[in-house]
């Protein structure tokens, strides 16, 4: 018998369903900054059912540390599901809003690129536009990697959003199952059995 | 000595003598939130209550004598906390404190910290400021749900009057149910002088709180079957078997299933140490055969304890040829220290009471037998030696014989509180009450304050060193004020004892800040109007126990022993369980 074997820091899709109440996102962000897990990003918004919220966070970590995280948002009194998915066909996306230097000989060739990205222009200055871009991260790194060069005058990323494909959903998918990898209340079952 | 085991629940202590019992308000009667509050705790079977008076919280004050709680006047709110936390764990009831807003209640979170990580049940109700004066910087605020968040199991700001009842009600049911643990409650000014019905909810319902109390059968089948093919199997009892009250049923499987049992340290009194299986303390202080069958034993079933480290040492080495079976009821306690073969989750009492008919009745003789060989007679033998100077194990003993095995010992922390976990040999739950998770001194003096409040049938010693007693000894104005009959025995090495002794063994003896001075301990007994006893002689040490016990009242008996006395066992910080340091007296040919 051995301690946690340190297996391999991976990046980690998790939704966490949460009561709406106040102080709900300090609780979460504080427990995870107490217990040294390693916060990539953190988006919060409303889900479909009113009174719930959904965030999603990308975690780094070990597989057995991602499990501790999800038990230990279980103990959390607000937390009604979290679920792991990671390894789930899902649609990931974040927003970005750009505002980038564009002079008039510039100008063009940014509206080629933001083009290429199916970038919207949102606004325009006679030294700048402010465009909204969305997509998976890599995306949004390209997009900024063109952009960079003609200077970027102010940027926000929204973090990441996700929605496993398909017609199951956080809650359950259409047989009761669970969808994607449920970090369980109850670990029973997930760890070998002695021989 | 008997070895009976009692059962957890003491019958409630009555209300206080002369103090009428006040009815219940009935449903939709409208109150004040004071009376609201008053009202909750008295629905709950709140006796007593531990606290501290201040501007937020006159209110509060104002209601209190109204009702029937007896609220106990502390000196520092930090020991209300301590001294609620030693009442749930002499009672096995909810630990009740209050305190005003700012620093009355930081001064709390000592306590909940001390409470979250030995999982003791508490509900704490401090004063806010006025509602339109929060976030404003206003005399005596500070933001304590936001303070004690990660040292609270739950914790609420009650906005509305009407919610006080509710909120009250649902803090009594998560720091009871599931793991136990703190809950604090914060009222604003304003709010308990607002009035509104009264409304105690029969339930609680929380979608996000569903302790799993029942284990899965399939997991306790695999438990079983695990036990009833392992040859050398051992059992680690925690704490968890007193918080469910199971300390029956686990005699029964102890003694069914013929394995030996090892400590941690709260898991003291779980089962008697008297008996024939009981192998006494792990870990870093362990007996040495408890950490010697640790790392020979082929199953290691863990009931109610959660792989701290001070039990475990270092973690790659602990338990090295063991299949892991880990009953706990917080899941995530499973696999966060010890990788575990086999979980379950679930009350310690609903897992004992579905593995005990699964398990085949056994006797691991030769095993038994292993770790019999194992016991450091040598040092037994040297315990029984009497040098004048009073040896700090000769007192905790002289204690264990005077009041027969039967008192609550409270203890600081320390050496004298290893001493006190080593050589007292607790045969009944409950009567040990010690900080384990958080390691507070002061704790000695307010936990047995609460103790002999909550369990005034039961004799009560706290063991304390001159080190922690200096923080916590304030107390002793309170317990004089209560008329309190408990005695305090002071360990007074002249020393912070177990930071000379890590200065000692592995600082090269560089005594940094630990040579404290303290008062004429005697004289600060009559200065508190009690009794104060000095014992400089090893034949002084049981009559001044026995006088101590036939003094009414608060007593402090101070023990002047050789500075220098170190504790062992000892398992060098950062090594394993099986590295322990012996004293002179280890017997080589067992080595």
């Amino acid at each position: 018998m051995a301690n946690t074997s340190p297996s391999q820091v991976t990046q980690h899709l998790l939704v966490v369903l949460v009561e709406d109440h106040p102080g709900v996102l300090n609780r979460v962000v504080s427990l995870m900054r107490r217990r040294s897990f390693n916060i990539d990003s953190i988006t919060v918004g409303h889900s479909e059912q009113p009174g719930v919220s959904r965030m999603t966070i990308v975690v780094n970590g070990a597989d057995d540390e991602v499990e501790q995280v999800g038990k230990q948002l279980y103990k959390l009194l607000e937390v009604l599901k979290v679920t792991d998915i990671t390894d789930q066909p899902c649609v990931a996306r974040e927003l970005a809003l750009i505002k980038v230097a564009a002079k008039s000989q510039t100008r063009a060739e940014i509206l080629q690129i933001a083009q290429i990205y199916g970038a919207r222009v949102l606004d325009a200055s006679p030294n700048s536009l402010l465009m909204e871009a969305t997509g998976g991260e890599d995306k949004i790194d390209a997009l900024l990697g063109m952009l960079r060069g003609f200077g970027i005058r102010e940027l926000v990323r929204t973090g990441r959003i996700a929605m496993v494909r398909g017609p199951q959903t956080a809650q359950t998918d259409g047989t009761g199952r669970r969808s994607g990898r449920s970090l369980e209340r109850i670990t029973e079952g997930t760890v070998a059995v002695a021989e | 000595m008997a070895v009976a085991a009692t059962p957890r629940r003491a019958p409630s202590p009555p209300p206080a003598a002369g103090r009428a019992a006040t009815a219940h308000p009935a449903e939709g009667q409208v109150l004040s939130g004071s009376q609201l509050t008053c009202a909750a705790l008295e629905a709950e079977g709140v006796s007593t209550v531990f606290g501290y008076p201040g501007g937020a919280v006159i209110p509060l004050y104002d209601a209190l004598p109204g009702s029937s709680l007896h609220h106990v006047l502390v000196r520092f709110e930090q020991w209300a906390v301590l001294a609620a936390d030693g009442y749930a764990r002499a009672t096995g009831e909810v630990g009740v404190c209050m305190a005003t807003s700012g620093p009355g209640a930081t001064n709390l979170v000592t306590g909940l910290a001390n409470a979250l990580l030995d999982s003791v049940p508490l509900v704490a109700i401090t004063g806010q400021v006025p509602q339109p004066m929060i976030g404003r910087d206003a005399f005596q605020e500070v933001d304590i749900t936001g303070i004690t968040l990660p040292v609270t199991k739950h914790n609420y700001l009650v906005q509305r009057a009407e919610d006080i009842a509710p909120t009250i009600k649902e803090a009594f049911y998560l720091a009871r149910s599931g793991r136990p643990g703190p809950v604090l409650v914060d009222i604003p000014k304003n709010v308990f002088l607002a009035r509104a019905p009264f409304h105690y909810p029969e339930t609680v319902a929380r979608r996000g709180y569903q302790p799993s109390h029942i284990p899965n059968q399939r997991q306790v089948r695999l438990a079983a079957e695990a036990i009833n093919r392992a040859e050398r199997p051992l059992i680690m009892a925690g704490h968890g078997i007193m918080l469910a009250g199971a300390t029956d049923l686990f005699r029964e499987f102890v003694e069914r299933s013929g394995i030996p049992v090892i400590f941690t340290l709260l898991g003291l009194g779980a089962f008697p140490e008297s008996h024939p299986l009981s192998l006494g303390m792990m870990g870093m202080h362990g007996h040495r055969e408890a950490n010697a069958a640790l790392e020979r034993c082929d199953l290691l079933v863990n009931i109610g304890a959660r792989f701290d480290d001070r039990a475990t040492g270092r973690i790659d080495g602990f338990a090295p040829n063991a299949k892991v079976v880990h009953v706990d009821i917080d899941p995530a306690e499973i696999g966060k220290n010890v990788v575990t073969d086999v979980p379950v989750v679930g009350d310690a009492g609903e897992a004992l009471r579905l593995l005990i008919p699964e398990v085949t009745p056994r006797r691991h003789e030769e095993w038994v037998a292993w770790i019999d060989t194992q016991r450091n007679r040598a040092l037994h033998a040297a315990l029984e030696d009497r040098p004048q100077t009073p040896e700090p194990y000769a007192i905790i003993r002289a204690i264990a014989e005077a009041t027969d095995g039967q008192a609550i010992v409270t203890t600081d922390v320390g050496q004298h509180q290893m001493w006190s976990a080593q050589h007292f040999g607790y045969d009944h739950p409950d009567r040990w009450i010690s900080s384990g998770g958080l390691g507070t001194m002061g704790y000695g003096l307010p936990a047995a304050i609460g103790a002999k409040i909550g369990r005034p049938d039961l004799e009560v010693w706290a063991v304390v060193g001159d080190g922690g007693f200096q923080m916590s000894l304030n107390e002793l104005a309170t317990a004089a004020q209560e008329g309190l009959d408990l005695n305090v025995a002071v360990i007074n090495n002249g020393y912070l004892g177990m930071v000379r002794q890590w200065q000692d063994l592995f600082h090269a003896k560089n005594y940094s800040e630990v040579a404290i001075s303290g008062p004429d301990f005697v004289k600060l007994a009559e200065a508190y109007g009690v009794t104060g006893i000095r014992v400089r002689r090893d034949d002084e040490i049981l009559p001044a126990i026995e006088r101590a016990r036939s003094i009414p009242g608060p007593v402090v008996v101070e023990f002047v022993v050789e500075p220098e006395a170190n504790v062992y066992p000892i398992v060098p910080p950062g090594a394993s369980n099986s590295e322990a340091m012996h004293d002179r007296w280890v017997d080589e040919a067992s080595v």
